[in-house]
This record gives C-alpha cells, sequence and structure tokens, in this order.
C-alpha cells in the first residue's frame, strides 16, 4: 500500500529539509520526497495541514515492564503508548524480571515486540549478570541475539573495575555502556534532590554529588578505556559541567536528560505528590537552568524519557514507600516542545535530540526521511493546545505530574513501520 | 478562627491561629487542676490512635486529653493489626473512619503520611509526627510552657541543641517560634544539620557555647543512639563532651534561662543530670502542659467540624 503525506512541513535534520514537501510511503519504506503538491497518486492521502512531518521519535531510555512485571506495563501498552507520544522508536531497559542478561530474554523481548508491538523495540542488555556488578553478561551473544546497548539501568555498576572492563571489552563491538550514575551510599534512603524544599517536608534528601562522584567516575573510566559511554537520566548541575569539561578534552562521551529535569523543580514536592518521586530525583531551578543550557550547547546529545510506568497501587502510598519513576512518553516531546517555545533552540535540534542523535548512539538507521530508510514518521500539530489528561494515557501507568498541565503540541498521526496510527 | 479541620503541621498555620490555641489550652489547665478532671464537650465523639513508631508520652497525653473532654479513645495498636499483614496505610485510616471515628491521631516515619490522609479521609487527621517532618503539638506544649514563664516571644532568643536533621519537634518549634517573633538559634554538628536550613531565619551554631550565650531558652533533644552506627558522630561520649548541655555550660545563658526537653532523655548523652533535674528545668512541666494544648486541639478542631 501507498500513502502520501501533503501539505504538511517536512523536517528532517539529516537531509538539511525543512519545508511543504509531499512524502511518499511504500509499504515499510519511504519511496520519495516532493515539492508540495507534486507527489504521486497513492492509495491513501494524509493531509498534514497545519502540522509538522517529521522522522518518528527514537527514545533511547524505555522501561516497558516485561518480561515479569506486566501489571505495570507490557511491550503491547508500552508501545501504543510511544506511538502516541510520536515515539517509532524504543530502546527498553533490562530491568525486567528476570533481568535482560540472557538471550532467551532478549528474544522473547523481540519476539512479544514483533506479535503485539506497535513500534520497533530494541531492547538494551545488561552490563552485568543480574544487574549485580559482578560478572560481564555474554557481549557478543547479546548482540547476535538483537541487543544494541549495554545497562545496568536501575542500578549503577558500582565495582568500578568492573566498569572498566565494560568500556574496555565494548570496544571491540563499537556499542555503548549506558551508566545509571548513582552513588548509593550517598543516596540511601533519599526519595528527593537534597537541599531546602527536603528540608522543609522533612523528606530524606540525594544529594547531587550521588550522581555526580559516579559520572566524574565514568568519565575517568571512560578516557582510560576509550570505551564509548553514554550517561543516562543526567539531572545536576554539576554532571552537565563534569560532561562539558570532559567533551572539551575529546573524551568519547554522550549524555541524556529527561523531560522532567527542565521541567519541574523540587518545589512541586511540597505538596507530596508521589508522581514526583523519581531516580535520580527532580533538581533545583539552578540544576533546570544548567540541562537547559547543557541541551542547547550540545553538552546533552539527547532527551530522552526514561519512561517508568507503575501500577496506582505502587504510588498512592506514603511517599517513603511509593515507587520510583515517571511515566513519560506520552507528555515527552509537547514537554520538548516547550523549550522550542523558550527561545532554547529551533524545532530543528528538538528533532535532532528526540529522533536523529539517540538514533545515531544506538546505530540503528532510524530518525530519518531518507528516501529507502524505514517509514517512521510523526505528524504533530504544534499549536494545539491541550490539557494533560493521565487517566487517557494508553500507558498503563499513569503516573504522571504533568496530569493537568497545559501543554501544547498534540501528535495527530504517528506511522511506524508504514503502519499509520491516528488521534484527534 | 482555626481554618483547617486538620493539624498537619505547624507550617500551615498562622500566627493567629497559634495565640488561639494558646489562648485555649489555658483555659483547660485549669480543668486539669480541679477535683474532678473532667468537660463535656467531645462526648459521643471518637478520636483514634495510630501509631506507626513506638510511643508512650505522645499516646498516652492524647488519650487522656480526649478523656477528659469526654470523648471515646481507642488506639489502633499497629503491632497486633492487620497492618502486619500487609495492609496499606490508606485502607488502614479508611476502616478506621468506617468504624466511626471523628478524629485520627497519626504517628508515622515517613513525612507527608498526615498529609497524604487528609487528602483521602473526611474525619479529622491530627499528626503526632512524621517523619522528620513535623511535630505539632510538641511544638505548641513547648510554646505554652515558654509562655507561662516569658510572657512575649518578641526578642526572646531559643537555642535548640541537638539532631536537628531527623527532628521533627525541632522542624515544628522552628516554624513556630520563627512565626510568632522568637529569635532561632540551632546547635548541632554539620552532620546533623539539614541543609540549607538558614533559609528558615534561623542562626546555626557548631559551638554549643557561642549558641547558648545569654540564652533565654534552651532546648536540647533527644539524640537517637543509633546516630554513631551511621557515621554522624564518632562517639556519643565525643557528642556530649561537645553538645552536651551542663550545668557549667548552663551558666553561659540567662540566669532565668529556662531548659527544655521534649522526651524521653538520654541523661549523660545530651543532657546532665544535674540539669534536667536542677532549677530551671521546665521538662515535667511540659508533660503537664502537653495534655492541656492536646485538649485545645482537639477542642479547636471539633468546632471546625461543626
Amino acid at each position: 500500500m501507498s500513502i502520501l503525506i501533503t501539505n504538511g512541513r517536512v523536517i528532517d535534520p539529516e537531509q538539511n529539509i525543512d519545508g511543504y514537501n509531499d512524502l511518499l510511503i511504500k509499504g515499510r519504506k519511504i519511496q520519495g520526497l516532493y515539492p508540495k503538491g507534486k507527489g504521486p497518486s497513492a492509495d491513501k492521502i494524509i493531509d498534514a495541514a497545519g502540522c509538522i512531518v517529521i522522522p518518528g521519535l527514537v527514545d533511547m531510555h524505555t522501561h516497558l515492564r516485561e518480561p515479569g512485571f506486566e501489571y505495570k506495563e507490557t511491550i503491547k501498552t508500552g508501545t501504543l503508548a510511544a506511538v502516541k507520544g510520536g515515539f517509532t522508536t524504543v530502546c527498553c531497559m533490562p530491568n525486567t524480571k528476570p533481568v535482560n542478561d540472557t538471550i532467551s530474554v532478549t528474544e522473547f523481548i523481540l519476539e512479544k515486540s514483533k506479535k503485539e508491538g506497535s513500534c520497533t523495540v530494541y531492547p538494551i542488555g545488561a552490563i552485568t549478570r543480574g544487574q549485580k556488578s559482578e560478572e560481564l553478561v555474554e557481549l557478543e551473544a547479546l548482540l547476535k541475539a538483537g541487543c544494541i546497548a549495554f545497562s545496568d539501568d536501575g542500578h549503577p555498576v558500582t565495582n568500578s573495575l568492573i566498569m572498566r572492563r565494560a568500556l574496555e571489552y565494548s570496544k571491540i563491538f563499537n556499542v555503548p555502556i549506558i551508566s545509571h550514575c548513582e552513588d548509593l551510599k550517598l543516596s540511601e534512603g533519599g526519595v528527593m534532590n537534597e537541599g531546602f524544599v527536603s528540608t522543609i517536608v522533612g523528606l530524606r534528601g540525594i544529594p547531587k554529588a550521588a550522581e555526580e562522584v559516579m559520572v566524574a567516575r565514568d568519565l575517568s573510566l571512560c578516557e582510560l578505556t576509550g570505551g564509548r559511554l553514554h550517561i543516562a537520566h543526567v539531572s545536576t548541575e554539576g554532571s552537565v559541567k563534569l560532561i562539558r569539561d570532559a567533551k572539551a578534552r575529546g573524551i568519547n562521551v554522550t549524555a541524556e536528560t529527561c523531560p522532567h529535569y527542565f521541567s519541574l523543580t523540587d518545589e512541586a514536592i511540597i505538596s507530596y505528590d508521589t508522581n514526583l518521586k523519581v531516580n535520580p530525583p527532580i533538581r533545583t531551578a539552578s540544576d533546570v537552568e544548567a540541562i537547559k543550557e547543557g541541551l542547547k550547547d550540545g553538552t546533552i546529545d539527547v532527551i530522552a524519557t526514561d519512561h517508568a510506568p507503575h501500577h496506582l497501587d505502587d504510588k498512592n502510598k506514603e511517599f517513603d514507600s511509593a515507587a520510583f519513576g515517571i511515566s513519560g512518553l506520552e507528555t515527552a516531546f509537547a514537554l520538548g516542545l516547550q523549550l522550542v517555545d523558550q527561545g532554547l533552540f529551533d524545532i530543528r535540534q528538538l528533532i535532532i535530540k528526540m529522533a536523529l542523535t539517540p538514533s545515531r548512539i544506538m546505530g540503528i538507521g532510524k530518525g530519518v526521511l531518507t528516501v529507502d530508510s524505514d517509514a517512521d514518521i510523526t505528524i504533530i500539530n504544534t499549536e494545539k493546545e491541550y490539557r494533560v489528561d493521565s487517566s487517557t494515557f494508553l500507558s498503563k501507568g499513569k503516573n504522571s505530574p504533568f496530569n493537568k498541565w497545559e501543554l501544547k503540541g498534540t501528535v495527530e498521526k504517528t506511522i511506524s513501520m508504514g503502519k499509520v496510527f491516528e488521534w484527534n | 478562627m482555626i481554618k483547617s479541620k486538620h493539624l498537619l503541621g505547624i507550617k500551615e498555620l498562622t500566627s493567629e491561629e497559634i495565640y488561639h490555641i494558646l489562648d485555649t489550652a489555658a483555659g483547660f489547665r485549669d480543668v486539669l487542676h480541679r477535683d474532678i478532671k473532667k468537660v463535656p464537650p467531645l462526648r459521643g465523639k471518637t478520636v483514634v490512635s495510630l501509631f506507626f513508631e513506638p510511643s508512650t508520652r505522645t499516646k498516652t497525653s492524647f488519650a487522656l486529653a480526649a478523656k477528659r473532654l469526654s470523648a471515646d479513645f481507642v488506639n489502633f495498636s499497629v503491632s497486633t493489626s492487620s497492618v502486619l499483614k500487609g495492609e496499606t496505610i490508606k485502607d488502614t485510616a479508611l476502616t478506621i473512619q468506617a468504624l466511626g471515628a471523628d478524629f485520627v491521631v497519626i504517628r508515622h516515619p515517613s513525612a507527608g503520611v498526615p498529609h497524604f490522609l487528609s487528602n483521602i479521609l473526611d474525619m479529622s487527621v491530627i499528626n503526632a509526627g512524621d517523619g522528620a517532618n513535623e511535630h505539632p503539638t510538641q511544638a505548641l506544649l513547648d510554646l505554652f510552657t515558654i509562655q507561662t514563664h516569658k510572657k512575649n516571644f518578641q526578642g526572646l532568643t531559643v537555642a535548640i541543641i541537638g539532631d536537628i536533621a531527623h527532628s521533627r519537634v525541632a522542624k515544628s518549634n522552628i516554624y513556630a517560634l520563627t512565626k510568632l517573633g522568637a529569635k532561632v538559634r540551632l546547635i548541632c554538628p554539620p552532620t546533623l544539620m539539614p541543609a540549607e536550613i538558614g533559609k528558615l531565619g534561623v542562626d546555626v551554631f557548631h559551638s554549643i557555647d557561642d549558641g547558648i550565650k545569654k540564652a533565654d531558652v534552651i532546648m536540647t533533644l533527644r539524640l537517637q543512639l543509633e546516630r554513631q552506627s551511621k557515621g554522624f558522630l564518632p562517639s556519643l561520649e565525643e557528642y556530649f563532651k561537645l553538645y552536651g548541655l551542663t550545668s557549667e555550660r548552663l551558666k553561659l545563658a540567662k540566669s532565668d534561662a529556662l531548659v527544655m526537653h521534649p522526651g524521653p532523655m538520654n541523661r549523660g548523652v545530651e543532657i546532665e543530670s544535674a540539669v534536667a533535674d536542677g532549677p530551671q528545668s521546665v521538662i515535667l512541666e511540659q508533660v503537664t502542659n502537653g495534655l492541656a494544648v492536646r485538649m485545645a486541639v482537639l477542642y479547636l478542631l471539633a468546632g471546625v467540624r461543626k
């Protein structure tokens, strides 16, 4: 089947395209790009008037929860949430039950995704067996099975020697090692950022240093080994400075942040709303500014969601024992768009950070609208305002601190491998 | 006068509301000195205590306060309840409400639990201590005790010594005293000082001698003995040497300075026995005043509920 998308503003940073064009899809591939009104006839015409037509977004940090935590999310619901949020590719973290540290788990995820998934799923394998920081997984075997990167996300690699070995050994395959930077002793018992607000509400704080000492360690190890390091969910000003400095010295590091780290400050926790509980925690205004500055100057390469869906029962309880995490896939782009509205950068930059660069880091050839590439396309009305209603999320996780926020930018249609999903 | 039917913390109160509670408590203190120590305003009302941490004095004080107002008082015993079988705090609280309680007096190790419950429940929630957040009735009884001796809070210098970081008593007192115009000094080792506490308008001291100089009131706090094992302190002996309130040090404060302690005390750790039992100590008076203050709180919240 062929589909012609017409009347939209097509933006593809890869080809330096930004203009009103027609885009032709045939089957699972992009067939051609034509000046507006010049596209050939097709089986289906999509009128994208008033919308941008961009490469499907790529989330390099998603928790799909399956296998093991199907009551929180499944591959089916998580990928539906992804396409609803404009994502056509998600890379799922290995902290499932069992942990994705063996071929069988990787194969299970891929098979399930093929059968029930709405978008492309790439598994990220664990760095160490059982995420225990003791022994490396079999990298070659997992890569062959379909993993594209390695991370112990949810847990730091506490053993510095193992982290060194991971960065060294992974050079054989030139794949990224994604680090969840957290000193577990410094963060022990903490449930929010340590600072004035934690003092006011009486909750145990997690100091910024808990993240920064591990960022510093991993940057040193990256410099030592020449491996490929990617820092997950950067949340502090200090981390931004460390990474900026490392990049200036030519260290092979990339970094991501998440919408909640540039959209919220810890002051919101005065309400004790457990939807604000996330790890690393939401920080202060100066961190938010530094994160934005880091996004602007390229210190932070990627905006990822760290989509961490939870069941209501895991959140509807006392703050101390509520689960960490935010269901982020369905609000990420609109929150990113706020940065464009604030004048931080243009929409092209946003697409680079949410599609092109994550795809390049992961080496998956997504995030582009070039002819013959996968028909992964998102059509967004960037001017349409709406009120977030987390109860309507397609994700099982309704745990969003952005519930009831007034946002701008609705995903009208997502085309994932040629399949059209539409709303509104 | 009191706006909320819940007492979640001092943070949420205005200075007018605080004074109103203190004035009401003064009336009830007279009741406590009568031969028949019971009045009828809460007849037919039920107060349930729900304590997730051990407590003797606060629970007993609330029980007596409720009974002296002619309310029924029931203790929901956590150690023998379904909480141990995995029931959530929300379900436990809703169960108590379904049994017809009008007030729940709650103590919980997690900050914010009273706030969480106040959003769910129709009955009044009284915070009897939530994590390191607040213990409002303790601060109110401390104010009441100070007021008895000092008359005016304006210009008063109050030194609080001890484990400020983990102390909900200190927090509630900081809010209360600063709202009423007193100057607050905090004295403790840097490891036990909460982050950026200075923003609350208090002065921070690491030397007890500097901190208690010319103070009008000295509050010592209980030091949890496990702080040593968690690395906050090298030893309890060193703590006493640096921060223990001794008769010698007390001389640095004003000669009529009050010595207070929320209890239970660790004699020889944060306070010397000679000081605890000395002429400037009002520690037992605090306990008695706690009853009057808690009667006032129950009485006033019942008024809001009407």
